[in-house]
This record gives C-alpha cells, sequence and structure tokens, in this order.
C-alpha cells in the first residue's frame, strides 16, 4: 500500500534511531498523545529500539477511554430501549460502564449495531422510519466533522427518527492540563497528526510559546513516529521550543476549512468531563441550539443519570502520563482485557490494553541479550 | 485517537445538491467515501480517510522530504546529521538557552 | 461438479417444516431425496443407524466441529463447503488422511428448501474435493425464530500413517515454523458482506481441503514434521500461542514473512485488524525439523494450494509459551493470544 509501505522499512527506522543516538544527552520525557500512535509505538516495538534517555508517555488522545463513564450508562439506557437501534464504532461496545456494557446489552436482546461511518447511521434511520436510530457520537476533532456531516445530513434529510449521542472532546485544552499540572513530567509533544489535519497547528504555538515546550506534529507510521522523536529530541537538545511539522504530507497550519466550518455551524464549545480526568474547562464540543432536536440525551430524557469510576482504576493518572500501566495494582490481574475495570483495557488504543497484548513481556525481552539478531 | 488510512480515490460522484462522495480504494479494497472535506481532489490522488471521510489530500512532494531528508543523512554519514528543519515544512519556532532544560 | 436443481420438489415444500425433522414420511424424503442424493455413496445408502467402516490397520484420528458462520453464503463458500473443510482440516492436522465424515444438521423452520439445497451440494462438491465420504448423518428441526437458518455438525475420522506423530508437544528449539500461504482471507472475505461494514472486494475465503498439503509434507517428512496446525478462529497468533504453551516454547515470527494479499492488508487497515489474528479456514502451520524447512517449502510451493508457502520463524528454548514477533521496521513485540473477538477499531 503506497504511503504505508514506504514508512515501515527497517533500514529506513535504523537510520532514524542511529541519528536520535547521535543528537540525544540527557533523558527527556516526551507523550505521543493519540493513541493511534501509541498502538503504533507499541506494535512495530519502536519504544524498545530507541535509546533508554527516552521516556515515552501515553497521552489521553483515545476517544474511548476518556468517553465519561456516565455517558456510557446513558448509551446502555438508551440501547435498551425496544425502539431504537444504536449504533456506534465498534471499540466502544466493550467499554465498562458502572452496570454494563453494550455489547452485554446486545446480548440480552438490545438491536446495537457496530458502523463504519457516522453515514452508515443515517442510512440506517433513512431505511428504518418506525425505529429511533442513536449514533453514539464519541471523539476528537478528527471524527468530530464526520460526525457534524451525519447531523448535517439527517437535517437535510428532516429525518425525525435520527439522534447522537455526543461525546466529543478537543485535543489543546487537554494538552494545556497536562502542561499546567505540577506532576506533569512532560518536557516535549509529539501532537496527534489526524486531529491537526483536520483543525491545523495554530492553536499550537501558543502553547508552545508559553511553557516553552517543543510540540512536533506527527503522523503514525513507524517512521513518522521516530522522525517525530528525532525532531522533539534536536529541540530539547538545543534548547528550542515551537511547533514543527513532520507530517506535512497531511497537515497544514491552517488544518481542513471546509471541515472546519460545517464543525462551527453544528457545535458549540463546551466544558466536558474526561474520564478519570475530570472536568477540563472548554474541551468539548456538543451540539448548537437550533440543532438540540438530534441530541440523544434530550430526546429520550437520561441527562440526569450518574454513576461512579471503580476505585481500583488508576485510569486517570495513566492518561495524563503520570503512571505507566504496570504501576497499577489491578493491571493483567484484577484488570484484563476480558474484564476491564477501566476503559484504557478496553480500546486497542488504550495504553493498557496495548501494553496487555503487546507489552507484557517486556521484563522477559529485558533479560534477554541480542535478541534483534 | 484517530485511524487515518491512505487511500486512492478511483471515482468522485459529484453533487451540486449533497455532499460529494466517491470510490477509495485501499489496497484494492474499495470502500464508499465523503469527499466533502476535499473538494479540491482529483481521481489518482491519495487522500487520508477517517470513518468514511477523507480528512486531507495527501501531498506528495511533502511525502518524499522524510526520504530526502534520509538521503541526506546518508551522505553526511552518520556524525554530522541534518537539522531537522530541513526535512520538514512548516515550522514555527523560538529559542531558548541551549543547554536549559525547556518544560 | 454436478449442479443442477433441488431434487426435492419445490412446489410441494418450498421451505423446511418441522415435519422434515419429526421422523415420519416428510423426514425420509428429506434424507433420502436430498442428502442421499447428493451424497450418495454404498455406506450411506445403507440408511442403517450408523455407517458401518472397514477398520484400518494402526491409529484413527476423529474430531468433530459445528457450523454457525453468518452470513451462511460468503465470496469463496458457504456454511456447506466450511463443514466439510473444517472438519477434514482438523483430522489433517493430526496426521491423517481423511475418509469419511457424518454430518448433523439443526435445521429452522420455514428455511428455503432451495437454499438447503445450496448448502448440501456444496458440501458434496467439498468432500468430493477432498476424498471423502458423508457416511452418516442426522437432521432436526427447531422452531421459526429458533435458529439462524441452517446449523451443521460435521464429525471426521480418518487414518494415521506409520511413522508419523504429530503433537505440539513435539515442537522443540530450532525447528522452523511454516505457514502454507497467504493469511486471514476468510475472516476479511466475510467481513467484507458483514451489514454495516460493507467493502468491495475481489477478496474470497480461502476456504478448501488442506489435506493434499498434509499429504505430501507426510509422504516425504512423516518423522521430521512435528506438528501441524490449522489456524482457523483467533489466527495464526492464536495457533502459535497454543503450540508455544503445549510445547513449553518459545517462539519467533518474522513479521515481513508472513504472506498477505495486498487487499487483506487494507481490509485489516481500515478496520484496525491485525491479520494475525483473522480467521483462515484453507491454511496449515507446520513445524518441522530444520533441517528439511527449505525443502518442506519447496514441496508446499509445487502444489497449487501452497503457492506461497513461507518459512515464516522458529521455536526457540527462550519465553517459554510466548510467541514474539520482529517487526518490518526491526522493532520486537510480544503477540499474545485474542481476547474477545476482534472488534473494528475505526476510532
Amino acid at each position: 500500500m503506497r504511503f504505508v509501505d514506504e514508512y515501515r522499512q527497517e533500514a529506513d527506522a535504523r537510520k532514524f534511531v542511529e541519528a536520535i543516538r547521535g543528537v540525544i544527552r540527557r533523558p527527556w520525557h516526551l507523550m505521543e498523545i493519540c493513541g493511534g500512535q501509541t498502538h503504533t509505538l507499541i506494535k512495530s516495538g519502536i519504544d524498545r529500539l530507541l535509546p533508554d534517555e527516552i521516556t515515552l508517555v501515553h497521552g489521553p488522545g483515545c476517544p474511548v477511554c476518556v468517553t465519561p463513564i456516565e455517558q456510557i450508562e446513558r448509551a446502555i439506557v438508551i440501547a435498551r430501549r425496544p425502539e431504537v437501534i444504536f449504533t456506534s464504532f465498534g471499540d466502544m461496545l466493550r467499554v465498562p460502564g458502572a452496570t454494563s456494557d453494550l455489547l452485554s446489552v446486545k446480548s440480552e436482546g438490545g438491536d446495537v449495531r457496530i458502523v463504519y461511518s457516522p453515514l452508515d447511521a443515517v442510512r440506517l434511520a433513512e431505511q428504518n422510519p418506525d425505529r429511533q436510530v442513536v449514533f453514539f457520537a464519541v471523539g476528537f476533532e478528527t471524527t468530530a466533522p464526520a460526525n457534524a456531516m451525519a447531523v448535517w445530513a439527517a437535517q437535510e434529510k428532516g429525518l425525525e427518527n435520527f439522534s447522537v449521542l455526543s461525546s466529543h472532546v478537543l485535543v489543546p485544552p487537554a494538552m494545556e492540563a497536562i502542561l499546567s499540572s505540577r506532576e506533569s513530567r512532560v518536557q516535549g509533544f509529539l501532537a496527534a497528526g489526524h486531529v491537526c489535519a483536520v483543525m491545523g497547528y495554530w492553536e499550537y504555538e501558543p502553547l508552545a510559546e508559553k511553557y516553552r515546550i517543543p510540540i512536533v506534529v506527527t503522523g503514525f507510521e513507524p517512521l513518522d513516529l521516530l522522525q517525530g522523536v528525532f525532531m522533539t529530541v534536536t529541540a530539547l537538545e538545543e534548547g528550542r521550543w515551537g511547533v514543527e511539522n513532520q507530517y506535512a504530507r497531511s497537515v497544514q497550519r491552517d488544518g481542513n476549512q471546509p471541515a472546519q466550518d460545517l464543525l462551527k455551524k453544528v457545535f458549540r464549545t463546551c466544558d466536558r468531563a474526561w474520564r478519570g480526568i475530570g472536568e477540563i474547562p472548554n474541551s468539548g464540543l456538543a451540539l448548537r441550539p437550533e440543532l438540540e432536536r438530534f441530541d440523544a440525551e434530550k430526546r429520550f430524557a437520561v441527562e440526569g443519570i450518574e454513576a461512579e469510576e471503580s476505585p481500583d482504576c488508576i485510569a486517570g493518572e495513566i492518561l495524563q502520563g503520570l503512571k505507566k500501566p504496570q504501576e497499577c495494582s489491578a493491571f493483567g490481574g484484577r484488570c484484563t482485557p476480558e474484564h476491564p475495570l477501566g476503559a484504557p483495557m478496553v480500546s486497542s488504543e488504550g495504553a493498557c490494553a496495548a501494553y496487555f497484548q503487546y507489552g507484557r513481556a517486556e521484563a522477559i525481552l529485558t533479560a534477554m541479550p541480542a535478541i534483534d539478531e | 485517537m484517530c485511524l487515518g488510512v491512505p487511500g486512492k480515490v478511483i471515482e468522485i460522484q459529484e453533487n451540486p445538491v449533497g455532499m460529494t462522495m466517491g470510490r477509495v480504494s485501499f489496497g484494492g479494497i474499495v470502500k464508499e467515501v465523503c469527499l466533502a472535506y476535499t473538494p479540491g481532489v482529483d481521481v489518482g490522488d491519495y487522500v487520508v480517510v477517517h470513518v468514511g471521510f477523507a480528512i486531507s489530500t495527501i501531498d506528495e512532494d511533502e511525502a518524499n522530504k522524510v526520504f530526502e531528508f534520509l538521503r541526506e543523512m546518508d551522505e553526511l554519514g552518520e556524525l554530522d546529521v541534518p537539522q531537522p528543519g530541513d526535512g520538514v515544512s512548516g515550522s514555527t519556532s523560538g529559542s531558548g538557552v541551549a543547554g536549559g532544560g525547556v518544560s | 461438479m454436478f449442479g443442477g436443481a433441488c431434487p426435492l420438489p419445490l412446489s410441494d415444500y418450498p421451505t423446511v417444516q418441522l415435519a422434515h425433522g419429526g421422523g415420519g414420511r416428510l423426514s425420509q424424503i428429506l434424507v433420502e431425496q436430498l442428502f442421499g442424493k447428493a451424497f450418495s455413496n454404498p455406506t450411506l445408502e445403507e440408511y442403517h443407524d450408523g455407517a458401518i467402516l472397514e477398520a484400518a490397520d494402526g491409529r484413527l484420528a476423529f474430531s468433530t466441529d459445528s457450523f454457525v458462520v453468518r452470513p451462511l453464503f460468503f465470496p469463496g463458500g458457504s456454511i456447506g463447503s466450511l463443514a466439510v473443510h473444517g472438519t477434514v482440516n482438523d483430522v489433517a492436522m493430526c496426521g491423517a488422511r481423511p475418509l469419511a465424515l457424518s454430518a448433523g444438521y439443526i435445521l429452522e423452520e420455514g428455511f428455503p428448501m432451495a437454499d438447503l439445497w445450496r448448502i448440501v451440494e456444496a458440501m458434496r462438491d467439498a468432500a468430493i474435493a477432498a476424498g471423502v465420504s458423508i457416511v452418516t448423518g442426522d437432521t432436526k428441526v427447531v422452531d421459526r425464530g429458533k435458529g439462524d437458518g441452517v446449523y451443521i455438525n460435521t464429525t471426521g475420522i480418518g487414518v494415521i500413517r506409520p511413522g508419523v506423530e504429530i503433537s505440539p508437544r513435539r515442537a522443540r528449539p530450532g525447528d522452523r515454523i511454516l505457514l502454507s500461504g497467504r493469511i486471514a482471507e476468510h475472516g476479511i472475505a466475510i467481513m467484507s458482506v458483514r451489514e454495516g461494514l460493507e467493502f468491495e472486494t475481489r477478496l474470497v475465503s480461502d476456504s478448501v481441503a488442506v489435506s493434499p498439503l498434509v499429504d505430501a509434507l507426510l509422504t516425504r517428512y512423516p518423522e521430521q514434521t512435528h506438528v501441524l496446525r490449522d489456524p482457523t478462529r483467533g489466527g495464526v497468533a492464536s495457533a502459535l500461542n497454543e503450540i508455544a504453551s503445549q510445547a513449553r516454547a518459545g517462539m519467533r515470527i518474522e513479521e515481513g514473512s508472513i504472506p498477505l494479499a495486498e487487499e487483506v492488508r487494507g481490509a485489516c487497515e481500515i478496520l484496525g485488524f491485525d491479520p494475525l489474528y483473522v480467521a483462515n479456514e484453507g491454511k496449515c502451520l507446520a513445524i518441522v525439523a530444520p533441517e528439511i524447512a527449505a525443502a518442506a517449502v519447496e514441496i508446499w510451493r509445487a502444489h497449487p494450494l501452497g503457492r506461497e508457502a513461507a518459512d515464516i520463524g522458529e521455536v526457540v528454548e527462550e519465553h517459554p509459551g510466548r510467541v514474539f514477533l520482529r517487526s518490518t521496521i526491526g522493532g520486537m513485540r510480544v503477540v499474545d493470544m485474542l481476547s474477545g473477538e476482534q472488534l473494528p477499531r475505526i476510532c
């Protein structure tokens, strides 16, 4: 596959690893924002190729992980209604709420369906005029334009049986929350390339300036991540800060204008709770008042539902990069992908699940000499 | 968070009133994709697709830069690594005291 | 193959009735005219309570499997062909030459008789191609709404040739891990027609009896072939993990050497799947002594079913029970068992 294969070549990856070794002098903590980047890092084994001076801290960029537990409960309540076809991206189905999860609702007879695109949910609403079709609209800035288009299309088509349970979050306020935290160890960011493809990266410039930190907009292939690390480390070693763009093949400074235009027509900024982290001001998107009839929370009157997190789960600290999954007492024991306590153990982008699946034998590997022949 | 997959646009269905849709091939797998957010795209272009929407058109010149950068690195030898800015475009940066911590 | 229309007069019974499983006249018509016609062989035509087979010298392999696939018809096959291939392959993985199958059907009342005939025809064709006879069977009908159209159980029996000793415990450090061809095509073909996730592809299921590949390998290297496994549900990753844990040995595989069609890669990218965990229905993993590995790959490549066979890794002493993969960029990671079903990772 073009624009995939050429970024997964060993010889080139080695060159970047060498280049990073060439510039690094001191230990650094870098955070990759996006769960998709965490997935690539661990799946391709990059975390083990990098010099020991680099500590990668996994960021909060996993929509499945940060969707608040009460929103999962609301989804469960709506999905149990007999008139509802509840549609969602696949990952969300396993996320534990306080009482159940959507996959269990499905097995109990709820009409829960996986869709590839929000437009598939709109199509279902057209095909099933006697049913209520609800789409679980989660995601960051990358996914928001797609979900916005679904609402817009439903309005244009005059669909009265379509609504969205919305839980959109925004990256820059979360980055600021991490940077302003006194406990934060993060010294450089690999910003999420696909979020920036939509929003551009001008919003990060004041952040980089205020906190004097390098932020490198980074892609998702192994070579992208290695180059992103190289650029961040080089800036750190040279004492530079600011925003650089590793992912220029897909990202421009101003982002995608048509997508931003529709976002503004459909959504407004709101305060939003992040699972495990708490409320972050102006960090979410909600439907604009004139489109509130598409809001499933209002349509099914579930706004009052509250829920409590398992006290054993330290997902919040993991999502803020304060702790690693193995530092959790429940990791791999009381909390596994089969029986997750918290969301990061569910999503394959979640840091805990990624560690569980790909990194569990870290200790074995470390104890083994010369593994990469 | 955001699985974005590069695919080749093989058909564009212009729609003057509604959304522009198209067909995009991912190594031979073809999906219907909304092209409303990439209005300038042509058949044969590569786009990054997320949940059925093209969110950007891939700039081939920019895509080549990482490999140009690697070639330069080869030519310069391992001791003398070029500045990262050489391999990328669009950077806005300040600089602090060399050797100082950044955060 | 035979082709042709359903031999039952569809005007009388266009769909399956409860009485087709009731043991009376309708049952008899179904068994004799539909199944009997398709699977025709002397053993079956005894219409006895069971089949009587000639006893073989030596050891028998015996395996059973149930099939509940949805959709019933998919690109490259159907529940019928799958029900034959699945059990034939399980028998073959014991190092045996498959001989005979039983076929048990659970039919849902109202299921179209013409579709049942298509399924039965597919079973007949698959059985002929695999060189097995369907010698005994059973039919039950459940109330409408209590089944998914058709469920099939098949049980197979086969004869193990002298000198062959296939067991996961025989995997030992230094052995090579061979794979008979491109992976993940069955799972992806099924996914391409699942509601809500449809995509266009020329890809079809790889569903096929791999017994000829096993036969070719065991004819030449009966003793040096240590383990055989068909990586069905859970894919290559789960199959290797099972062997590693049974053998108490470690494994290392090379991502770059695993045969993969471009379309499978494309589909896995958009769905966020790892092809190592996607089901196969026509592939075989073999763990063989290192000295014959290259020749064994050549034997497979000479066969139409094994043209893309590859040596994908080795059994090692270290990290017993664990499978490691060296990625295309040279990084190492652990390849674990699949936990739960792979759900499209879209976001």
